[in-house]
């Protein structure tokens, strides 16, 4: 019958000037990989043979199915960070869940765009209610709700639990969509559509598609660290203008 | 628990007759389809178990924004947070009665608005067993959404959009199962056991993650 | 009993509010917690009664053995906070006979808690016809109906007249008479016998 904790103030707890001396050594290193390896991804996906099925357009494949990749691994992220909050109530886990959200968001659209862009050529429709651009279609929604309710309350540590609480129970229902959206495609459209998966990749095709997904999470760890960098500024700001006014209505009341 | 699952629905009673405007709100739904697709009966018939399913999860999520919000501003939730039971138990019976007095009405609201969109006594029979079994869950969820916007004067929109993406499986196996009931090939079964095991696993889920909301959402 | 609170420390918005408050009350005492408006005295009452997560100390609530009790410390209180916790649409009776079932361990009966607070008149009518002051009365009477051997108390003869406060102070006396614990932020004492008062500060 006892409640105890140990937890000390909120920002002595975080740490946050340790993280940020680390991002900010961080960020130029991660930027330098991240240009490095789009570069060295790119020039071998130009070089890559043409496919004698989709010709050209296979270079599509290359920017694409990464994005999808990382949409995926962005939710992983935010869900790490979501258990972070709840058990530990880390601030940072907090900063790392919401400025993720925005980014898996633009890695989702990214997916849905570059696929339509495939899929004009590919299947002749800008748009196909296929199993998998539906389920990314589900997945932007929730990235986007998520947002919504990140945005939605006026004091940033107040929308830490909900968005832990919501990212959770997102993470353990969308198994369960990606599988219904699944049975729902073959249930409507028994493989009517030309799917892009192959038996077995090969060399030419999968080495430059790995070195692009790498490229990829090196351009989100940047850009997460970055945003980080700015939840934190914007927090500390925010801190010393409450202080501020403060301060401000106490001289004015003696 | 007896003894909320009373209070939550004589309150839903008291209030503005909160099982008649949900299916009011039903009727209404159901009833501009028509006007959208037009009045051909074998189209309509066709799209029946859809128009009933989308109608149905629609309504569920009314008065979902009040689930919590209302708790709060009357100093409520902190009197059942602070009780012994399992606040988790407290948060299913209360969506519990929220489905009693908006999922169940619907259940029993639908022969009607199925004869009207002319479908068949089986496939009305189907629609209702899997209106049954799979509205459940579209409160269990949206308990995670009204805990989450506990604190949001205006968390409607919200919870809705949050909560429709995470419903798409109990819609889809839903009208499948139906579908499987009216057309040969197609399996009842297995779609209606999906939509139970679905109401079954979000009847813990929810309540729970409900629950790490509330206990910490005090302020 | 004896209700132990150690170097208590409560955060609101990130800010602390509260820092190091410390107190022991044993049965039959009564704790009046004073101080200006924004000093922090609700929040120290929300986080006794378990409402608010602990920044630092700790809450124990011990038997006379000095063994620790089962359970929560919040799941032995009774809190009185600015709202009254009735549902409007509900009746006085439906809201007590609500909140005895839901809480457990029956004390008083509706009747006789209500005749206690002098509102028997209403025990029919809905809650939301009565007066303000009515209202904390039935809030008041929410107390008696079931036992719980510490009452938290946030304002809780604001909107009562003086006889009503006087009504008030002497349900408070009997309660610690009979072994009760009671923490109270009021702006007024008590006046009962065991008062101890403790003056919070405003942390900055």
């Amino acid at each position: 019958m006892t409640v105890e904790t140990t937890k000390l103030s909120i920002w002595a707890f975080a740490n946050p000037t340790r993280f940020m001396g680390f991002a900010n050594k961080a960020i130029p290193m991660l930027a330098i990989i991240a240009i490095a390896l789009s570069a060295i991804g790119l020039w071998m996906s130009f070089n890559a043979p043409e496919d004698y099925q989709q010709g050209y357009t296979v270079l599509i494949m290359f920017i694409h199915v990464p994005t999808a990749w990382l949409a995926m691994m962005t939710y992983s992220v935010m869900s790490l960070s979501a258990i972070g909050t709840i058990v530990w109530r880390h601030p940072l886990a907090d900063v790392s869940l919401r400025s993720a959200a925005p980014l898996g968001a633009m890695f989702t659209f990214l997916a849905l765009a570059t696929g339509s862009l495939w899929g004009k050529p590919m299947w002749g429709t800008w748009w196909e209610w296929d199993a998998r651009m539906t389920s990314v279609l589900v997945l932007l929604i929730i990235y986007l709700g998520l947002i919504a309710l990140s945005k939605a309350f006026d004091e940033p540590s107040e929308a830490a639990l909900p968005l832990a609480v919501m990212t959770l129970t997102g993470f353990a229902i969308i198994p369960i969509i990606k599988f219904s959206v699944d049975w729902w495609n073959t249930l409507h459209q028994p493989a009517s559509v030309s799917r892009f998966d192959r038996p077995a990749m090969g060399p030419e095709f999968l080495y430059p598609l790995l070195i692009m997904a790498f490229a990829y999470m090196a351009i989100f760890f940047t850009l997460h660290m970055m945003a980080m960098r700015n939840e934190i500024l914007a927090r500390r700001i925010r801190t010393m203008k409450m202080s501020a006014a403060r301060k401000h209505s106490a001289k004015g009341a003696t | 628990m007896l003894a909320l699952l009373k209070r939550e629905i004589l309150l839903s009673i008291r209030a503005g007759g909160g099982a008649l405007t949900g299916v009011l709100f039903f009727l209404a739904v159901v009833s501009v389809f028509p006007f959208a697709v037009g009045p051909d009966t074998k189209l309509l018939s066709h799209l029946a178990p859809a128009i009933l399913w989308i109608g149905a999860l629609l309504a569920s999520l009314l008065g979902l924004d009040r689930l919590f919000a209302q708790e709060r501003e009357d100093g409520s939730l902190d009197l059942l947070v602070m009780q012994s039971h399992p606040l988790a138990l407290t948060i299913f019976v209360k969506a519990l009665a929220h489905w009693v007095m908006t999922g169940l009405p619907l259940v029993i609201a639908t022969p009607l608005f199925g004869i009207m969109l002319n479908l068949s006594p089986l496939g009305i029979g189907a629609t209702m067993i899997t209106l049954l079994a799979g509205t459940p869950a579209i409160s269990f969820i949206g308990a995670v959404g009204a805990a989450v916007s506990v604190k949001l004067p205006r968390g409607g929109m919200l919870i809705s959009v949050l909560v429709l993406p995470l419903v798409i499986p109990i819609l889809i196996f839903g009208v499948a199962a139906i579908t499987g009931a009216l057309e040969e090939p197609a399996p009842f079964t297995a779609p209606f056991l999906f939509v139970c095991a679905i109401t079954l696993f979000t009847s813990v889920l929810g309540p729970l993650a409900a629950s790490i909301m509330l206990r910490h959402s005090a302020d | 009993m004896k209700l132990i609170v150690e170097n208590l420390g409560l955060n609101r918005a990130s800010e602390e509010i509260v820092k190091d408050i410390s107190f022991e009350l044993s049965a039959g005492e009564a704790l009046i917690i004073t101080g200006e408006n924004g000093s922090g005295k609700s929040t120290t009452l929300r986080g006794i009664a378990g409402l608010l997560p602990l920044n630092s100390g700790a809450i124990k609530l011990l038997d006379e053995n000095g063994k620790q009790f089962e359970g929560q410390p919040r799941e032995y209180c009774h809190y009185l906070g600015h709202q009254n916790g009735m549902k409007t649409a509900l009746t006085v009776r439906e809201n007590l006979d609500f909140w005895q079932k839901f809480c457990g361990e029956p004390d008083l009966t509706i009747e006789e808690a209500l005749e206690e607070v002098d509102l028997s008149h209403t025990i029919d009518l809905p809650f939301s016809y009565l007066s303000a002051g009515m209202k904390r009365r039935v809030t008041i009477a929410r107390l008696l109906v079931s036992d719980r051997p510490i009452w938290i108390l946030d304002e809780p003869t604001a909107g009562l007249d003086a006889q009503s406060v006087k009504m008030f102070t002497a349900l408070c006396q009997a309660f610690c008479e009979s072994g009760g614990i009671l923490i109270a932020a009021t702006h007024l004492p008590l006046g009962i016998e065991t008062e101890k008062t403790l003056e919070i500060k405003a942390s900055n």
